[in-house]
This record gives C-alpha cells, sequence and structure tokens, in this order.
C-alpha cells in the first residue's frame, strides 16, 4: 500500500522536519540586535498615562515622555525636563526653570507653554487622580518660554511628589490643543520628549521605539531600541522570560511561584528595590455598613485570627514583608511604628467576639460573612482562601465568592454589596495620594473604583487627612499622618496585611532598570547591557 | 417553473451547469434575505445580552487606572455615552452600522473596525491554516484506518485521535512550548513575529511561520480528530452502499472506487461540520491565542468581554455572524456541487 505509507510518511515527516527546518532559520537570528532592549507587559490600550494612569501604560509612556523632574530613592527632586527649581516658603509657588533646546520628537521645541496647557487642561481635567493632586492649583505662568511657575491658593506639599512623567505627563501643546482629548490619534502615536521616540505599534503584538538622536541628554540614552512586548497571560510571559525573548518586565510581571523559580536561576535577577515610588500594600477591608462588622472589636478579632507571617510566607511566597498599618515602610518619611498592632492570637480573637455578643451557635458558628478577593490573581484567591480558613477556628463561617473584574468592582464601589475583600493598591509617593482615598468619609463615592468602599467615616481621621493635604511644614504633616495610622490601626475598616515588593525582572545582562524609586516605569535612558 | 435542473446522473463537468441552473440562484437569494433578518435578530440578542453583564467600560478603565474621582468617572461616562438608555444607545449603534460604521472603541483609542481589521490577518492565517491542516490529517487519517477497521493501523489511529481528542488545548499549547522552546530552542514562546528583528522579504515571511507552526498544530489537533473520526466512519457506512458493489462488479480498481466513489460522498458530512465548526474556531481559538500571545480576534474579543468595551465586542460578534452566516450559505452551495441530488429538490 505505496499510497497509504507515503501519505503517513509526510504527515509524520513535516510534523517532525518543520519545527526543525525553521529552526536552522533561528539560530541565524536568534540574537538580537546587541543593542535591544526587550520589555514585556501585559496587553496595551494607549501609549499617554497623561490622563490614562493604567499600569501598562505607566510603564511604558514615560520611555516616551520625559518629565519635569525625576526622584531620588529619598523622593528628592531630580533635574530632567526641569533644570532647577523653587519652592517658595508658604510652598503655594513652584518655579521650574526648563532646559534649553529641547525639542519635541516631531522637531517643534519644547516650552513652558506645554507644560503650562498640559497642568490646567489635561491634569487638573482629565487625570484620573490629577484633580485632587493639583486640586489647589490655580493658574501655571509662563513668565518666559523657559520658566512655568506653578500658583497654589493653598500650600501644595502633595503635588512635589507628583512630577514623574509616568504620574504628571507633559503633552505636546501643538498637537492637542483644540482636539478631543479622547480621540486624539496622538494618544496611539505619541510625540514626546524622552529618549526614546515612537515607531511603529503593532496592537496585540508589540510597541516598537528607538533612540531619540536629538536627546538632551548627549550621552543617552545607551541602547539604541526598545521592544515592548504585550503578552496577556502571566504564564506566557514567564516562559518568554526563560526562553530569553525578554530583557524585562515590571510591576510582577510573573506568577510569584515562577518569580521565585526565576529568580533562582542565573540568567535573572529580581532586584530588591526599584518599586519604592508604588509602596504596594496587601489589605483585608471591612464593608463596616454590615451590622457585625459595624463593630470594632469584631475587626479586631479577625485581625488576632490572621497570621500575618505566614500569609506573608505562603501567599505572598517571601516577595513583602508584615505590616503595621495603612502607610508602607517604603515610604520611611511618613511610616509610623506607634501603631496598634495585633498579634496572632485565636483566644483573644475569641474573648473579643464573646464580649461582643457573638456567642458560639450549636454548630460552632458565631455569625457568617462574605468574602470577595480581587479577581485579578492567584494571590487574592489564596488570600481568600486563608481568610477563610483562619475565621472558622475563631466561629465565623464565610463564604468566598468570585467573579470578573468588572462585577467585583461594580459589587464592592457601586453597590457596596460585600462584607470583606482584599485587593493590593499603591500608597503611591504621598500618602495624600495612595492613602487618604480609602479612609477619607468624603471619598465615599458610589462608582468609583478604589475609593472608600468600606463606608468608614471618622470626623477626627478626615480632620487629619484634610490637614496634611495643604499642610506647609513637613514635620507636622509627618505628626498628622502618625496620629492617622494610630486611629485606623486601632478602628479597623482595612487590616494592612503586608508592603509587597512589587519587584521587576530582569534579565542578568540589563544594567541600570532599578536605579530609582519608578525602577523600570522610569525613562530607561541610563540602562544599557553588560 | 420547469425542472430543467432535475438530473439524477452526475454531470460531466458541475460547473457551467451550475451556472446555468437557475434553482441554485434563488436558493442563494432566499438564503440571502433570511440571512439578513438572522443578522439583525443577532444584533439585537448580543446588544440585550452584553449589557446584562454587571460593571461598565468606564469603571473597569478607572480601576486599572488604580482608582480616581467621582467627576473622572462621571466625565467619561458621559464621553463614552453610557448616560443613555439601552434602546437609544441600540439604535445609535444600529444607525452606525448602516453607515457601516462600527463605533469608537474609548478603551483602545481606535475606531472599532480598524482594531478588527488589524487582528484579521493573524486570525485567518491561524484558522485557516489549522483547518487545512486538520482537513488533510482527518482525512488521510480517516481513510487510511477505514481500510481495514479494527486491524492494527485503526486502532493506532483512534486510540491517537482519541487522546487528541480529549487533551486540552492550553495544557497541550503549554506542553508544545516547553518541548520545542524551552528544552529544544526551535522555536518562539509565543507572538506573531519577531518584532525585535528586522526582518523583510522570505526572512520575515519565515518568522511569522516559526510562529505560526506551534499554534496551528495545537489548533489543529483536536480537529483533525474530529474529522478522522468522522471520514473514517462516512467511509465504512457507504462501502456497504449498492453503487459501491456495482462499482465493483463492473470492474473498477479498489484505489478507483475508494477515492471516486466513497471518498467523495464521504466528504459530505465533513463539509458540514466545516461549516459549523469554522465560526466556532474563530471564537474558540482564544485559548490558543492566549497561550501563544497570538494577536487574534479570539483574545480581542476576549479583552474586550473582560473591560466591557462593548463596541469592540458587538463588533466582533457582529461580523462573526455575518461570516458564519455566509459560510452556511456557502457550504449549501458546496452540497449543490457535491451532490447533483440536493440542486434538484
Amino acid at each position: 500500500m505505496p499510497d497509504r505509507r507515503s501519505a503517513m510518511k509526510v504527515i509524520v515527516g513535516s510534523v517532525i522536519a518543520i519545527p526543525a527546518l525553521l529552526s536552522e532559520q533561528a539560530m541565524a537570528q536568534a540574537a538580537p540586535a546587541a543593542k535591544t532592549l526587550r520589555l514585556v507587559t501585559p496587553e496595551l490600550t494607549m501609549l499617554t498615562s497623561a490622563f490614562n494612569t493604567a499600569g501598562p501604560i505607566y510603564q511604558v509612556s514615560a520611555k516616551v515622555f520625559d518629565g519635569l523632574v525625576d526622584y531620588d530613592f529619598d523622593f528628592n527632586m531630580t533635574p530632567q525636563l526641569a533644570t532647577s527649581w523653587d519652592v517658595s516658603k508658604d510652598q503655594r509657588t513652584i518655579t521650574f526653570n526648563l532646559r534649553d533646546g529641547v525639542k519635541w520628537h516631531d522637531g517643534k521645541p519644547f516650552t513652558s507653554s506645554d507644560v503650562a496647557w498640559s497642568a490646567m487642561n489635561v491634569w487638573k481635567v482629565a487625570h484620573p487622580r490629577g484633580r485632587a493632586t493639583f486640586e489647589d492649583l490655580t493658574s501655571v505662568d509662563t513668565p518666559n518660554e523657559l520658566m512655568a511657575v506653578f500658583k497654589f491658593s493653598k500650600p501644595a506639599p502633595v503635588s512635589l511628589m507628583a512630577f514623574h512623567s509616568a504620574e504628571s505627563q507633559i503633552l505636546p501643546r501643538h498637537l492637542y490643543e483644540g482636539t478631543d482629548l479622547a480621540t486624539n490619534p496622538r494618544n496611539v502615536a505619541p510625540v514626546g520628549t524622552g529618549p526614546f521616540r515612537f515607531v511603529g505599534w503593532e496592537r496585540g503584538s508589540a510597541v516598537t521605539l528607538e533612540k531619540n538622536p536629538e536627546y538632551w541628554d548627549k550621552s543617552k540614552p545607551l541602547v539604541d531600541r526598545v521592544v515592548i512586548r504585550t503578552i496577556p497571560d502571566a504564564a506566557a510571559r514567564s516562559v518568554a522570560f526563560e526562553a530569553q525573548e525578554v530583557d524585562l518586565g515590571g510591576s510582577m510581571p510573573v506568577a510569584l511561584s515562577d518569580a521565585r523559580r526565576l529568580k533562582d536561576l542565573p540568567q535573572f535577577v529580581i532586584p530588591d528595590k526599584g518599586f519604592e515610588a508604588f509602596a504596594a500594600q496587601a489589605w483585608i477591608e471591612f464593608n463596616v455598613r454590615r451590622p457585625e462588622l459595624r463593630d470594632v472589636r469584631v475587626r479586631q478579632a479577625i485581625a488576632h485570627a490572621l497570621d500575618k507571617n505566614f500569609m506573608v510566607r505562603a501567599i505572598w511566597l517571601g516577595f513583602g514583608t508584615v505590616a503595621t498599618g495603612p502607610i508602607s515602610t517604603a515610604l520611611k518619611q511618613f511610616y509610623s511604628k506607634d501603631v496598634k498592632t495585633y498579634a496572632f492570637n485565636i483566644e483573644q480573637a475569641n474573648k473579643l467576639l464573646d464580649d461582643a455578643g457573638y456567642k458560639r451557635g450549636a454548630n460552632g458558628i458565631r455569625f457568617k460573612i462574605t468574602h470577595d478577593p480581587l479577581p485579578i490573581a492567584e494571590f487574592y484567591f489564596r488570600t481568600g482562601e486563608y481568610f477563610k480558613q483562619a475565621l472558622q477556628k475563631i466561629g465565623i463561617d464565610v463564604e468566598l465568592r468570585t467573579q470578573d473584574y468588572a462585577t467585583w468592582i461594580k459589587r464592592i464601589y457601586t453597590d457596596n454589596d460585600f462584607d470583606s475583600q482584599n485587593a493590593t493598591s499603591y500608597n503611591l509617593p504621598d500618602p495624600s495620594m495612595g492613602v487618604k482615598r480609602y479612609f477619607w468619609s468624603k471619598n465615599i463615592a458610589k462608582g468609583v473604583p478604589f475609593s472608600n468602599g468600606s463606608g468608614y467615616s471618622n470626623p477626627a481621621v478626615d480632620a487629619l487627612l484634610e490637614s496634611a493635604q495643604v499642610e506647609n511644614d513637613a514635620a507636622k504633616r509627618v505628626e498628622q499622618f502618625a496620629s492617622f495610622q494610630r486611629i485606623v490601626t486601632e478602628e479597623l475598616p482595612q487590616i494592612t496585611i503586608a508592603d509587597i515588593q512589587w519587584f521587576q525582572l530582569e534579565s542578568r545582562r540589563v544594567r541600570g532598570a532599578a536605579n530609582g524609586p519608578y525602577g523600570m516605569h522610569g525613562n530607561l535612558a541610563g540602562v544599557s547591557f553588560a | 417553473m420547469a425542472r430543467m435542473g432535475c438530473t439524477a446522473t452526475w454531470p460531466a463537468s458541475a460547473l457551467p451547469d451550475i451556472v446555468k441552473n437557475s434553482r441554485i440562484w434563488r436558493l442563494l437569494l432566499s438564503r440571502l434575505g433570511r440571512s439578513a433578518v438572522i443578522v439583525a435578530g443577532i444584533l439585537v440578542v448580543n446588544f440585550s445580552l452584553l449589557h446584562l453583564a454587571p460593571g461598565d467600560a468606564v469603571s473597569v478603565l478607572a480601576g486599572e487606572s488604580g482608582g480616581a474621582d467621582k467627576e473622572y468617572v462621571d466625565r467619561l461616562r458621559e464621553t463614552y455615552g453610557l448616560g443613555r438608555s439601552l434602546p437609544e444607545q441600540l439604535i445609535a449603534y444600529a444607525k452606525g452600522l448602516l453607515r457601516f460604521d462600527l463605533g469608537w472603541s474609548f478603551r483602545n483609542n481606535t475606531s472599532v473596525s480598524e482594531l478588527i481589521w488589524s487582528r484579521v490577518p493573524a486570525t485567518l492565517l491561524l484558522v485557516g491554516a489549522s483547518v487545512s491542516v486538520a482537513v488533510f490529517i482527518g482525512v488521510v487519517l480517516g481513510v487510511a484506518s477505514s481500510r481495514r477497521p479494527n486491524s492494527a493501523t485503526d486502532n493506532v489511529i483512534s486510540v491517537v485521535s482519541l487522546l487528541a481528542y480529549a487533551t486540552p488545548a492550553f495544557w497541550l499549547g503549554l506542553m508544545l512550548i516547553v518541548l520545542f522552546s524551552l528544552k529544544l530552542g526551535w522555536l518562539p514562546t509565543g507572538g506573531f513575529r519577531s518584532a525585535d528583528l528586522d526582518l523583510r522579504g522570505f526572512a520575515a515571511a519565515v518568522d511569522i511561520a516559526r510562529h505560526a507552526v506551534l499554534p496551528i498544530l495545537t489548533l489543529s489537533m483536536f480537529y483533525s480528530a474530529i474529522y478522522a473520526r468522522l471520514t473514517r466512519a462516512s467511509m465504512l457506512e457507504l462501502a456497504q452502499f449498492d453503487y459501491v458493489r456495482t462499482a465493483y462488479a463492473k470492474g473498477l480498481s479498489e484505489r478507483a472506487v475508494r477515492y471516486r466513489h466513497v471518498l467523495r460522498n464521504a466528504l459530505l458530512p465533513l463539509a458540514t461540520l466545516l461549516g459549523i465548526q469554522f465560526g466556532s474556531l474563530l471564537g474558540g481559538a482564544i485559548v490558543i491565542e492566549m497561550v501563544f500571545s497570538w494577536p487574534g480576534l479570539g483574545r480581542l474579543a476576549f479583552e474586550a468581554i473582560m473591560a466591557r468595551d462593548m463596541n469592540v465586542l458587538l463588533g466582533i460578534l457582529f461580523l462573526s455572524s455575518l461570516l458564519v452566516v455566509f459560510i452556511n450559505i456557502a457550504v449549501d452551495m458546496v452540497y449543490a456541487i457535491l451532490d447533483p441530488r440536493i440542486r434538484a429538490h
């Protein structure tokens, strides 16, 4: 039967031969051009974070757009588009002196009018949190092309932490003024001032950037091209790293179990810094509108029932440290040790619940609550599972619920139809930016994600948060935040579990990608290969 | 109308006859008319069903941005037109469709048609190649195993088909990546092409082919198994028919009977199945597209669902419903070509 045999041979042969043949081609081209930096992110939807701060955009856009300033690890401003600055004594006026001769990637000069227009028409209007950060900004004066004077109606300590490019991006006025911000074609083909200019974007595959030959720092950037591959699936990102197809990824690019495995391989490094500007924390939040959870003793009992050390070890696989309160240790100047802590102690937890009047029923159950983990990564589900087990020991029955992201947001922040939930959030460089939103009663805002979902309201806390927003005296601000931490760790609308190492994963060949608190979210002008 | 197409004999040359055959044209017209109604119905059902999902595009966007304030969220809902009632939104959408305008994706900052169009080449390559490979392998294996039922060959092919049929695609995909990309280092782990290499011409085509091998292999595995089983069953069934015995009796060789008489008729149910599956293949490739980061329509649809990007999702669903409808019409026409009797009734 020659016909059948030969057909079989063709099939079997081609299954084996096609990959093999193609692989010869592969050998010839396996090594990328030596100076191409290959990034990986989840799916991108646009390429400027001036008014959309979604994680992947935040990771990419600062390569194309420089900011007014950069920050060092102590959150001091360092020069970028501004060479120097002056903050008035009352912190109501910030004067930036801009770098001379900087050009947009289309050749037009970059001037103070770009800064003024972006601040007043983008940051204050269309940025998700810019309105809060620059609430008291009344005008940006431009006495000349190289001077931008920010005028505030009240002292503005918070804005000083927000001039990084990823957070407050300056758009080219000549391409945006008079257009509809939401549909401007430059949102997906950006023209910036940064070390890399936009070349092309194949949606669903990759964004290509190339070295900006006119960059103001003539010695940089150190690589010729940056290719950003978009890979939506964390497991697929992990194999792309392992096959050495990508060099760098930020904001926990792979599953924790993969990260732990990869970091032990000689090809990879996970730096222990480069994420301080996010100061991520993991927490469990209560809906304090619910009858049982309204009682602070119940919330404290639950805190006593959770073994945070175990959670950091088994759920976060060591990528973090046990947290004491709602401000991360990464924000060195604001973190306070002087707070109420809750030792892992089941007896005490049971006693608190007994005192609160929730006796165990015949089945050993005191009452029942629901728990909704943020449904986007495995550690939230693990946290939920642990929460259920831990609370079983103190007679609280937990019903775990799952749903998709949009449904979860609606449940927590629009319908408030939950008892407890767990998620992570960024403190950001200043607690007024990233922490205030969860505890300030005026931020109980239906339909607004990551607002005050717990319904927690304490006039003393409101007063502290509001004063800190406009406090001129740095020492006083620190004190206000210390009092804030003391009160909320006592009242526990949220139990903070851990300060998370929101790490980036690097090929060992990469140098200089973690040299600031924004890590790979910075402009990468100084990144090179070993 | 005279039954001019009524002929029970296999025509010497099928095509000219078909072009002349008015029944086929009437069939096509009536099918097209019916399809317009079906597509409109699908649109209304899709629109209503999708809006049953809790949450909207703005809350997802604001959530991904790490939070926002009330004004920001309200402003975006206004911009996106989410403040209007559902019937108003549906009418606005339908009006757009009549102008061939699929709308704007605020999430992706681009028009829906551009977004979908950019995913078409990769989708067609993946689905087209997978179907072709699956049909080829399926038919070859099916014919081979139907030659001697329950022989060693048949049993081996049956077991292999069963395995291929039962293996989850994502697992198979991952295992192929582990073997060919990580262990052997022959093929890339995913993506459509090497964006970091500046390839042109033939080298670029080879690069895309290298990226396509594993996704096509994974996707076609499952379908080859189905087609192999189907071909085998049809071949065995048809071999019992009188016309086959007649063919043998008039002294035709086994080969001639097998391929000209049995296989040709055995392909009919395969064509039916292909027509039904082509639509689901477009969507069913989601898992493959996720595992291999393949920039296809399935992934776009999945992301649109998660992000409540309704315009994109409606656009994809609308176009795939069109495609399925037209493919089914095409399948009807193919029947008519494969089997003259269908024309007659």
